[in-house]
C-alpha cells in the first residue's frame, strides 16, 4: 500500500478584502503519495498557489485538515510551523528568491544554520547538493553572476539540501527561456525518479506539467484530475 | 556566530549606504569620546593637590572676588590648621594666549611646606629661588615645550595685572624647575610657574594686599569639615564673608568658572544623537523595508519570527557597535591632541567607556522597529509580489 505524504480533508480557505470576504478554495480533498510528482494547474486566480501554500506550511487554512509528513499542520502555531518547514520542505520560487549578498554555496547553506551541523559539513552537504544540481563549478558566485538557470538550480539545490520530505515549486520556470526550463524540469524529474522525492509544482505551463506523473488542475477553488477534466 | 557572515553580508549589501552610515555613527562617538573626556576630566579632578588634609577658603560669593591679606594671619590661629599659604590666579601666557602658563605667585616658605609632597625641587634651586626676588621656577615641561633654559629672563603676560608702569608683561629669571612627585599628577603640573608673591603683590597697580584665595593644611583630615566650619564662623558677618571647602571641590568650582561644562556638552551630544537616531533609523527602516522578500525567504525555509526579529537587531549591533568602537578608538587617539588644549586638566580614557553602552543602547532604539516588522511581516503576503 502506497504511503501518503500529502492528505487534504475539506479543506477551505478564504481571505478577507477590507470588508469582503474572498473563498479560494473550498471543500478541497487531495491525497498525494510519497514518491508522487504532481503538477497544480489552472488559470491565474484559480487558487493553486493557496494550495501550495497551505501544503508547504506557510499558510493555515480557514477550516478543514492537512495532513503533511504525518504532522497536522491545521494544528500548529507559527513557531511549530517554521521548525516542521525546515525539516519537511523545500521551496523553489519563480524568481529563485537568493539572498543577492550571498555567494551560492552560503546561499544553499541557509537552511543549514538551523541545524547542529559544524561550519565544516555545512560547507559539505552545501557542495554537495550543489554538485546533485550540477553546479558545483559555481558555488562561490552570487546570484546575479549566475544566469536564470543556474540561479534556479541553486534555489532547487538549497531546497534539498535540508533531506526535506516534500518539495514545493511555484512556477520553477516561469522565469526561464525553454532550454532552461526543460534542464530544470528534468532535474526535478531526476530527483523525483532517482532520489525518491515527492515534489507538487504549480505551472502555466502544459509542457512543464507533462515532466509530472500527475496533472491536477485548480479552478474557482475546486480540484479535477487531468483525467476527468478530459472525459 | 554561525549567523556572523549573514548578518555581515546583509549589512554590506548596500556598501555606500552603510559606509555613509557607518562614517555618521563613527563621527558621532568620535565627538562623544573627545566631549566625555573632556567632561570626564572637569568633573573628576586630580588627587595630588585635592588631598583630604587640604582646605581652600575663598570669599563666600565669588573665588573671583578677593580677601584681605588680613585674614591669612587669622586662619593661621584656628585650632587643627597646621599651615596657611594664600595665591591668587595670574592668568598668564608667554608670547600668545594659546601659550598657556598656569603661573602662580606664591609665598615660597609656606607654599611648599603645605605642598611639600607634591613637587621634586633640588635645595640648590629652591636657594635660587628664595634668593632671587624676580626668580621663577618652571616646570620642566613647561621649559621643554617654550625651549627655556635656567638663567633666562621670560616675560609672561597676565590678563588681569597690570604693574604700576601700565604694561600687562612680568618678567621673571628662571632659576630652576620642579617636577610633579606623583606621575599622576604630571600633567596637571606641566604648565605650571612659580614666583614669589612678594613681588607681585608689589608690582601690581591695584589689588595690593588682597589675596585670591587661601589654602590651608589641617592636622587631621577627619576633622577638616569641622575646621572649614570654625575659618568659616570668623569671618561671619564680616565685609568678606568666606567659605571653605575641601581642595578638591574647590577645584571643581574653579573649572566651572568656565559654565557648566557638562551641559553644554551634554546638549552638543543630544542634539547630535538626536540626529543619528533618525539618520541611523532611518537606513535600518530602508534597509529592512527591501529586503521584505529575502526575510519572507528566510522564514519560509523555517527561521522562525523570534530568529528573524535577532538578525535585524544582530545588525543593527554590528552597525552601532563597530562604528562606535571606530570612532571611540579615535577619540581615545586623541586625548594628546586634547591635552595641548586643556592644560592642566587630566584626561582618563574611563570616560570612553560609557560610549559602548550608548552605541549598544542606540542599535537597539533604532533595531527594534524594524526588527519587530520583520518579525511580524506575513511569508504569503511578502512573496506576493516576487515569487
Amino acid at each position: 500500500m502506497t504511503e501518503t505524504i500529502v492528505s487534504l480533508r475539506h479543506v477551505a480557505k478564504s481571505y478577507l478584502r477590507g470588508k469582503q470576504r474572498i473563498d479560494v478554495l473550498q471543500d478541497l480533498n487531495l491525497d498525494i503519495a510519497k514518491g508522487e510528482f504532481v503538477a497544480l494547474m489552472g488559470p491565474s486566480g484559480s487558487g493553486k498557489t493557496t494550495l501550495l501554500n497551505l501544503i508547504g506550511g506557510l499558510d493555515t487554512p480557514t477550516s478543514g485538515e492537512i495532513t503533511v509528513a504525518g504532522q497536522r499542520l491545521d494544528q500548529l502555531g507559527s513557531g511549530a510551523l517554521a521548525r516542521w518547514r525546515s525539516t519537511h520542505v523545500g521551496f523553489v520560487f519563480q524568481f529563485y528568491n537568493l539572498m543577492p549578498m550571498l555567494s551560492a554555496e552560503r546561499n544553499v547553506e541557509l537552511p543549514l544554520l538551523l541545524t547542529r551541523l559544524s561550519a565544516v559539513q555545512r560547507k559539505a552537504h552545501a557542495l554537495a547538493a550543489l554538485t546533485l544540481v550540477g553546479i558545483e563549478d559555481r558555488a562561490k558566485h552570487k546570484p546575479n553572476e549566475l544566469s536564470g538557470g543556474q540561479a534556479q538550480r541553486v534555489a532547487i539545490a538549497r531546497a534539498l539540501v535540508a533531506d526535506p520530505t516534500l518539495l514545493v515549486c511555484d512556477e520553477p520556470t516561469g522565469d526561464l527561456d525553454r532550454k532552461s526550463a526543460d534542464e530544470v524540469l528534468h532535474l526535478l524529474q531526476v530527483l523525483n525518479r532517482e532520489h525518491g522525492k515527492s515534489i507538487v509544482i504549480v505551472t502555466h505551463d502544459p509542457k512543464a506539467a507533462e515532466f509530472a506523473g500527475r496533472q491536477l488542475h485548480v479552478d474557482k477553488g475546486s480540484l479535477l484530475e487531468a483525467g476527468s477534466l478530459a472525459a | 556566530m554561525k549567523y556572523f557572515p549573514l548578518v555581515w553580508a546583509t549589512l554590506w549589501r548596500k556598501k555606500t549606504r552603510t559606509i555613509f552610515t557607518l562614517l555618521s555613527v563613527m563621527v558621532a562617538f568620535l565627538l562623544f569620546g573627545v566631549l566625555e573626556t573632556v567632561d570626564y576630566a572637569f568633573s573628576h579632578p586630580s588627587a595630588g593637590a585635592t588631598g583630604a588634609d587640604k582646605l581652600v577658603t575663598t570669599n563666600k560669593y565669588s573665588i573671583t572676588l578677593p580677601l584681605p591679606f588680613a585674614d591669612v594671619q587669622q586662619i593661621r590661629s584656628v585650632p587643627g590648621v597646621e599651615e596657611v599659604t594664600w595665591l591668587t590666579w595670574f592668568g598668564g601666557y608667554y608670547q600668545e594666549s594659546k601659550n598657556f602658563v598656569f603661573a602662580l605667585p606664591i609665598d615660597a616658605d609656606t607654599y611648599f611646606n603645605l605642598h611639600k609632597d607634591e613637587f621634586i625641587v633640588s635645595e640648590a634651586e629652591m636657594r635660587a629661588f628664595t634668593d632671587t626676588r624676580t626668580g621663577g621656577l618652571a616646570n620642566t615641561a613647561l621649559m621643554k615645550k617654550f625651549g627655556w633654559k635656567v638663567g633666562d629672563k621670560v616675560p609672561l603676560h597676565s590678563t588681569i595685572w597690570t604693574q604700576k608702569n601700565g604694561s600687562l608683561d612680568w618678567t621673571f629669571d628662571i632659576v630652576g624647575t620642579f617636577d610633579a612627585k606623583d606621575p599622576t599628577q604630571a600633567a596637571q603640573q606641566a604648565t605650571s610657574f612659580l614666583f614669589h608673591y612678594e613681588l607681585f603683590d608689589e608690582g601690581r597697580s591695584f589689588g595690593k594686599g588682597n589675596v585670591g584665595w587661601i589654602e590651608e593644611r589641617v592636622a587631621d583630615p577627619s576633622q577638616a569639615s569641622e575646621v572649614a566650619n570654625r575659618i568659616d564662623a570668623l569671618f561671619t558677618n564680616s565685609s568678606d564673608e568666606t567659605k571653605t571647602q575641601p581642595a578638591k571641590d574647590f577645584a571643581m568650582a574653579f573649572l566651572k568658572q568656565l559654565g557648566d561644562i557638562g551641559f553644554v556638552l551634554r546638549a552638543i551630544l543630544g542634539a547630535v544623537f538626536f540626529t543619528l537616531l533618525f539618520l541611523t533609523g532611518n537606513t535600518m527602516m530602508q534597509s529592512v523595508r527591501e529586503r521584505v522578500p529575502e526575510l519572507a525567504v528566510l522564514k519560509t525555509l523555517g527561521f522562525g519570527d523570534t530568529a528573524v526579529l535577532g538578525l535585524v537587531i544582530a545588525e543593527s549591533l554590528l552597525l552601532c557597535v563597530v562604528a562606535a568602537l571606530l570612532g571611540l578608538a579615535l577619540s581615545f587617539g586623541a586625548i594628546p591632541v586634547i591635552k595641548m588644549g586643556l592644560p592642566g586638566v587630566e584626561l582618563s580614557p574611563r570616560a570612553l567607556l560609557p560610549g559602548i553602552g550608548v552605541a549598544v543602547l542606540l542599535a537597539f532604539i533604532v533595531g527594534l522597529p524594524p526588527a519587530l516588522r520583520a518579525m511580524r511581516l506575513s511569508i504569503v503576503d511578502a512573496l506576493a509580489d516576487k515569487r
